[in-house]
């Protein structure tokens, strides 16, 4: 009963979909293989072009006065540098800022990607980073640097992140492996965190909004479709809220991580 | 765009992307555990973000990140330049003080100097007239001095005069001057 109401509302709203992960639905634009490989043109990636084309450009071409006393676009693109220069140095340190560029463009990738998903446009808007195989893959390229860089500093010595310092030796036995086991479940809780905001979200968005369209259409109910509306426009400003706080926990995530790679046992 | 949810009427070779109404017997899958289209999100994923890595580490961050630096630079270099002018008003400020107070010490030795000068000339002509004046004194007194010599002598004469003229009178005897004047000054010295 619930499902058929879900659905029916999503068909009501959007006048296309079947269901409200219909949303989440990967279509191949341009067929692609690759070496045996689908490497397909999809929604995902057209997405992802998007999201370059257009972070590159804003912040290529509104620092392209290089005023010493900045435009409001070029503060724009100051503000997002100090804002993330700033976390690294806070959460790695001088020797981390590095790693910058690359936590600048985790930060700014992820966040333009959810955003972009909040933009609504019937049958084509997608969110990228609701999909875990893209989270799960940046949360592996982080831990990987954080593995690598790790080791290449420090060494074996590297794995004294493991062993916790000033406690008991008798402890250590037990507390040696719930240390690997949380240094394991990093890029997991890394992944899954922004996956599962996203989804969740976009998906209590839909349902909320076809309600409306499930109310309208029926007969008196339709005197009760402004409470899911108001509760859509709640919805919205929350989701915009998440994507923007998403992008910076990925980011702050990172840095803590590549605290752990730059400084060693801790 | 939604007719391309149904992958059969694009690509025949590629597998199904989307699961929706493809399979009949199949729950339709959640899309993304669909791990059939993992392949070409990861390759866009790469390619998409090792190009934006490059861009953004290459030529966009170090640009950004110039600009802030040349700011910071220019107020920090605006800031010495203050302190350094502030500086220099301080010594201009306290050069002119101290020129006021030379120029305040000047005057007053001057004045001093001035003063003095003055006070020679004075005290040179007083002694001059004074000297004058103790001069003319001094020719008054001779002159009042002779007079009275004068006088004397002719008061000497007179009474020689008077006496020889008594002496006669009285025993008339010629009495000569010159005893006269001897017996007068035994007298009267």
């Amino acid at each position: 009963m619930m499902m058929t109401l879900i659905k029916g509302s999503t068909v009501a709203a959007e006048g296309h979909g079947h269901s409200p992960i219909e949303q989440f639905e990967i279509r191949e634009l341009v067929p692609i293989n690759l070496f045996g490989i689908d490497a397909s043109l999809t929604n995902s990636g057209a997405y992802m072009l998007v999201a370059l084309g257009l972070i590159f450009s804003f912040l290529y071409f509104s620092t392209g006065g290089r005023s010493l006393v900045p435009t409001r676009l070029q503060s724009i693109s100051e503000i997002l540098y100090e804002f993330i220069a700033s976390t690294v140095r806070e959460n790695v340190g001088a020797k981390g800022m590095q790693f910058f560029p690359l936590v600048f463009t985790l930060f700014i990738f992820v966040l333009v990607l959810n955003l972009l998903g909040m933009i609504p446009i019937p049958g084509v808007t997608f969110t990228v980073t609701s999909h875990i195989a893209v989270t799960a893959t940046l949360a592996l390229l982080v831990i990987s640097i954080v593995i690598v860089y790790g080791l290449y500093t420090h060494g074996i010595g590297f794995f004294g992140i493991f062993v916790p310092s000033g406690v008991p030796p008798a402890l250590l036995p037990l507390l040696i492996p719930i240390e690997i086991i949380s240094f394991i479940s990093r890029p997991i809780s890394l992944s899954v965190r922004l996956f599962a905001n996203m989804l969740a979200g976009h998906i209590a968005l839909k349902i909320f909004a076809g309600f409306i369209g499930l109310l309208l259409g029926g007969g008196i109910w339709a005197l009760l479709a402004p409470l899911p509306l108001a509760l859509t426009v709640a919805l919205t400003a929350l989701e915009v809220l998440v994507a923007v706080l998403q992008a910076y926990v990925f980011a702050v995530l990172t840095c803590i991580y590549l605290s752990d790679a730059v400084h060693g046992a801790h | 765009m939604a007719e391309n949810t149904h992958k059969e009427a694009v690509a025949g070779e590629h597998q199904v992307h989307t699961s929706t109404g493809a399979h009949g017997s199949e729950q339709p899958q959640f899309p993304p555990f669909n791990t059939d289209t993992y392949s070409s999100q990861l390759v866009w994923l790469t390619l998409t973000f090792t190009l934006l890595y490059v861009l953004m580490s290459r030529l966009v961050l170090p640009r950004i990140g110039e600009v802030i630096d040349e700011r910071r630079e220019r107020i920090q270099r605006d800031l010495d330049t203050a302190e350094r002018l502030k500086t220099d008003t301080d010594r201009a400020l306290a050069d002119y003080e101290k020129a006021l107070a030379d120029a305040r010490a000047n005057a007053g030795a001057i004045a001093r100097e001035t003063r003095g000068k003055l006070d020679a000339k004075v005290a040179k002509r007083q002694a001059a007239a004074d000297a004058e004046n103790a001069a003319q004194i001094a020719i008054a007194e001779k002159r009042i001095q002779d007079t009275r010599t004068k006088a004397l002598a002719s008061v000497d004469e007179i009474a020689t005069d008077v006496a020889a003229a008594v002496v006669k009178q009285l025993t008339d005897a010629d009495v000569s001057a010159a005893d006269i004047r001897s017996a007068l000054s035994s007298r009267t010295s």
